[in-house]
């Protein structure tokens, strides 16, 4: 493995190369302080067509990127929604105009806590300004301006990709023909946000951490990272799911060690992953990105709760859940399908079987993906139309 | 076959329903009537279907449905938030009618609920005569797989609105192609004659 040093300079080189834009309007923060000349990095999928009606945006989720497809340019792997979106697939770029955004305080080219502060000329470390998941639509809502698309076919996102379309379709209720919010929450709950905490607890308590100033240094809590990882891996796979998957296997080994290596493969598998996710995430970035998922409740920033949030709205919305996710739950998918009956907006809801837990939304599903595809399609058709007349 | 025979039902609840007005669909199927309803009455159509199948097919068909079970998931829908809900041959279906039933009006301003009738003549004829549960073209499940657990007439039916003060605004009999008002001056020899009942109330 290469030295994280270097790794992080090859990063920094390839950032340098991907679409960006600079949003110059200022940017109110819900924290107070106002944001402006800051970089959003994007990428796009498919065409534009003439009549602009074909584009779709994609939020993505805590830990992940713009690049939804094809080869992430950076880590040279698949992009992380490459199952529903490419050409002939349920998201078809061959048909649509796909874009995605980095979330501001993320760390792939977008506004984030590794940013150079140009008061003190060094990275802001935890001076970085306490984001929301408002925050981070707002600041995406200038790039449709910039790529002159006034309304989306459609806006799609799982986990805190959904919370962000909640979010951007609460804000902006004319910008979307149709919505799909899949495996996701109007507000975090007491579990979640434990679970979030556990994840900050864990990078903080590396010492590589130094309050966030570990950028300076080039270096990385990757210890505590690699833990924040691992919690997060256990939260969306399902028991089932874990027990079909690994059960009491053991890694490579006939019988057990007696020691503390990872015997078992399900611990084998937890390390990879830890470790493969402090290659290419910023620690800071996890604690900046998970706290705004916190602070997330759509029906607190209306007085009339949930229902208040989606008043007159024209939105077409398909709510998907999986039935052995855990982590945003059939009931929190549900709690948002109610709201949005009670006030009157055009909603579908649908409950995948599955015994994949929450990561379903990022796997070959084949009950979803086909439930996604023939959504988007039928959208497209009545989108059309309804520009015609 | 299914959506063959129900076709005349649909056609009849359809004249029954005004045009741009707000419908939900219970147990819509894989959303025939939905459709028939937006294209021909220009309705805003909503279904509730438990069927994943058929909530697939009805979102293909860009029409409106939340997947879930009537039986416990009404009260999602607030109340007088639809002009109208129908309930096409599924009454009999639940555990608690009678509560399903109220559900309904409340969520509607009006309610329609078709029924297949137990006191159609050869439904009667099947059970007297041969002393076997009728198994028919409305009914064609047998004793052991049958979904229906309240099977009732459309006589009982209209009994049970008077018992319950539920305002009976017209009730239509189908038989094959043909279609009739049924009155209480007629009611016993519709009952015997329809296949089909459709009650427009609340």
């Amino acid at each position: 493995m290469p030295s994280l040093a270097g790794l992080f300079f090859w990063m920094n080189i390839k950032l340098e190369n991907i679409k960006k834009l600079d949003v110059t309007k200022p940017l109110k923060l819900d924290c107070g302080k106002i944001i402006k000349d800051f970089p959003i990095a994007y990428e796009t999928y498919g065409k534009l067509n003439d009549n602009k009606d074909n584009a779709i945006l994609v939020f993505h989720a805590l830990t992940g990127d713009q690049f939804v497809t094809g080869t992430n340019p950076i880590t040279n792997k698949e992009g992380w929604w490459v199952t529903a979106v490419g050409p002939g697939r349920a998201i078809d770029t061959n048909k649509y105009f796909v874009i995605c955004a980095n979330v501001i305080g993320g760390c792939m080219g977008s506004f984030g806590p590794k940013d150079i502060n140009p008061v003190t000329k060094k990275p802001y470390g935890l001076d970085f300004p306490v984001i929301t998941i408002k925050d981070m639509v707002k600041a995406q809502e200038s790039l449709l301006e910039h790529l002159g698309i006034k309304k989306l076919l459609c806006a799609t996102g799982g986990s805190m990709g959904g919370m962000q379309l909640l979010q951007f379709c609460a804000t902006f209720p004319d910008k979307a023909f149709s919505a799909v919010p899949i495996a996701c929450s109007s507000s975090h709950s007491a579990q979640n946000i434990a679970l979030n905490e556990l994840a900050r607890q864990a990078i903080m308590a590396d010492p590589v951490w130094d309050n966030g100033k570990y950028v300076l240094k080039n270096s990385q809590p990757k210890n505590g990272l690699a833990v924040a990882r691992m919690v997060g891996h256990i939260s969306y796979l399902s028991e089932k799911g874990m027990q079909e998957k690994f059960g009491r296997k053991l890694q490579e080994k006939a019988d057990y060690e007696f020691s503390f290596n990872a015997d078992f493969q399900v611990e084998s598998y937890l390390r990879h992953q830890g470790y493969a996710f402090v290659e290419r995430f910023d620690a800071n970035s996890v604690l900046y990105i998970t706290r705004a998922m916190d602070y997330f409740d759509l029906s607190k920033q209306f007085k009339g709760g949930l229902v208040e949030a989606f008043k007159n709205q024209k939105t077409k919305f398909l709510i998907i859940s999986f039935s052995s996710d855990w982590l945003y739950t059939t009931k929190d998918n549900k709690d948002i399908v109610i709201a949005l009956n009670a006030s009157g907006a055009d909603v579908s809801y649908s409950e995948i079987v599955t015994d994949k837990g929450h990561d379903s939304f990022l796997l070959d599903e084949p009950e979803f993906l086909k439930t996604l595809k023939g959504f988007i399609d039928s959208m497209y058709e009545k989108f059309k139309n309804e520009k015609r007349i | 076959m299914k959506n063959l025979k129900m076709k005349k039902e649909f056609k009849v609840i359809a004249d029954l329903l005004p045009n741009n007005t707000r419908v939900l669909d219970i147990g819509c199927g894989d959303g025939s009537l939905m459709h028939l309803l937006r294209i021909e009455k220009n309705i805003e159509v909503r279904g509730l279907e438990l069927n994943q199948d058929n909530v697939k097919e009805c979102i293909y068909k860009g029409l409106p449905v939340i997947q879930g079970n009537a039986e416990t998931e009404l009260h999602q829908f607030p109340d007088k938030s639809f002009d109208y809900v129908v309930l096409s041959q599924t009454l009999q279906a639940f555990y608690e009618p009678e509560k399903v039933l109220k559900n309904l009006l409340r969520i509607g301003k009006s309610v329609i609920i078709s029924i297949p009738n137990f006191g159609y003549w050869k439904v009667r004829i099947k059970l007297l005569l041969f002393g076997e549960m009728p198994v028919t073209k409305t009914l064609p499940n047998t004793w052991y797989n049958t979904p229906n657990l309240h099977m009732c007439t459309i006589k009982d039916l209209f009994n049970f609105c008077d018992e319950k003060n539920i305002i009976i605004k017209k009730v239509v009999g189908v038989n094959e192609n043909k279609t009739s008002l049924i009155k209480k001056s007629n009611l016993e020899i519709k009952n015997l004659f329809s296949k089909v009942g459709i009650f427009l109330i609340g």
